[in-house]
């Protein structure tokens, strides 16, 4: 009987170099695993490779060396440890987080929560090509939100609350930005310069701002064999329900236009940016 | 630096990230809680970063004040032993 690859690497399992052989990629979310999961992925390893794993470019696990007669016994397997196999091809593949606010002292947003969430409801959708998800906490980065067909930058929204305030002066050298400016007693954010980093609010001693946690979203990003950085082309979004709209509308818009193996970027190139930029404004503004 | 009763004082503008904070903080551990330390530190990175560091561990900031000579003052009250 024929082996049907397609079937195989759609299952997470990606063919290697060495006959018969199989690199077993992991469904992970938000670079997130338990030691339980990790315990299971060990053991498998162990039985059913080489006993080595790979951690891959994007957050994900792979046991290399499965064989094929082996491959039902694996899934199975892992899924007493709760491991699922993950995806490849073109479809919604791992999505990647920091580790974000629930964790990391710079973090804006809860990044692994948002990563659960875009899992659930877009893993493994098919689509023209590959689509990737990445979501950032903040401006530092860690996670490369750019480099995304779809990133998520966390950010927060900034408002001076003059009651609290001491007028020590932290926020406005803690701003890298200089968007803050202080006269006489009272404080100013320039909203051109502001990019949401959050610097002043965690700076300041008295709590003395009113916030929004709200998302920076930049599309058409990819860094493989073409490189190009994802483009921000709406304002700060100041709710999920918002965001996941728009995630919506970016997919469907990528299902509708893109030609097989066509990724993002060139839909969005060849298609023409105004005619996605409108529709996502549309649902910006909606 | 009038309006604060300073019971101690610190220059950290000869010590680089992240031993500026580290400097900072073995000073504040030296008072007593609500005794007020003055902290000398560089215009940059210390000054956008350490007022925030100290924040974290607790203490209670008061003014930074700016020397006018590359370098800021932090007044900080010692919050808990």
């Amino acid at each position: 009987m024929a082996v049907d690859y397609g079937t195989l690497k759609k299952g997470g399992f990606m063919r290697q170099k060495q006959k018969n052989n199989f690199s077993l990629r992991l469904r992970v979310v938000g670079g997130n695993l338990s030691a339980v999961q990790l315990a299971k992925i060990a053991e498998v390893a162990e039985k059913f490779g080489d006993g080595h794993v790979h951690l891959t470019s994007r957050q994900s696990v792979e046991i290399p060396f499965i064989k094929l007669d082996d491959i039902d016994a694996v899934k199975a397997a892992l899924a007493e440890g709760g491991v699922e196999p993950g995806v490849c091809g073109p479809r919604v593949r791992t999505v990647t987080a920091c580790q974000g606010e629930a964790i990391c002292p710079s973090g804006c947003i809860d990044t692994f929560a948002l990563a659960k969430e875009l899992d659930e409801r877009y893993f493994a959708r098919e689509l023209p090509h590959k689509f990737k998800f990445g979501i950032t906490g903040c401006q530092n980065n860690c996670l490369k939100a750019e480099e995304n067909d779809l990133g998520i930058k966390g950010g927060i929204k900034v408002k001076w609350r003059e009651s609290d305030c001491i007028n020590c002066g932290v926020c406005e050298k803690a701003c890298r930005s200089k968007a803050i400016s202080i006269k006489d007693g009272v404080i100013s954010v320039d909203e051109e310069k502001c990019n949401f980093c959050g610097r002043c609010v965690k700076a300041c001693p008295t709590d003395a701002w009113d916030t929004v946690h709200g998302y920076i979203v930049s599309f058409g990003g990819l860094f493989g064999n073409s490189i190009s950085k994802g483009e921000a082309i709406i304002p700060f979004i100041e709710d999920k329900e918002k965001l996941m709209k728009i995630c919506d509308a970016a997919i469907e818009f990528f299902a509708e236009n893109a030609n097989p193996g066509e990724r993002f970027k060139f839909t969005l190139d060849r298609v023409g940016r105004e005619k996605f930029n409108e529709k996502i404004l549309e649902v910006y503004n909606g | 630096m009038a309006d604060f009763n300073i019971d101690d004082k610190v220059d950290i503008t000869d010590v680089v990230c992240p031993t500026t904070f580290v400097k900072a903080k073995v000073a504040l551990e030296e008072l007593d809680d609500g005794q007020i330390l003055a902290v000398r530190m560089n215009d940059g990175e210390p000054v956008q970063n350490v007022p925030r560091s100290i924040k974290e561990e607790g203490h209670q900031i008061l003014k930074l004040i700016d020397n006018e000579d590359g370098t800021y003052t932090l007044i900080v009250k010692k919050v808990g032993d």
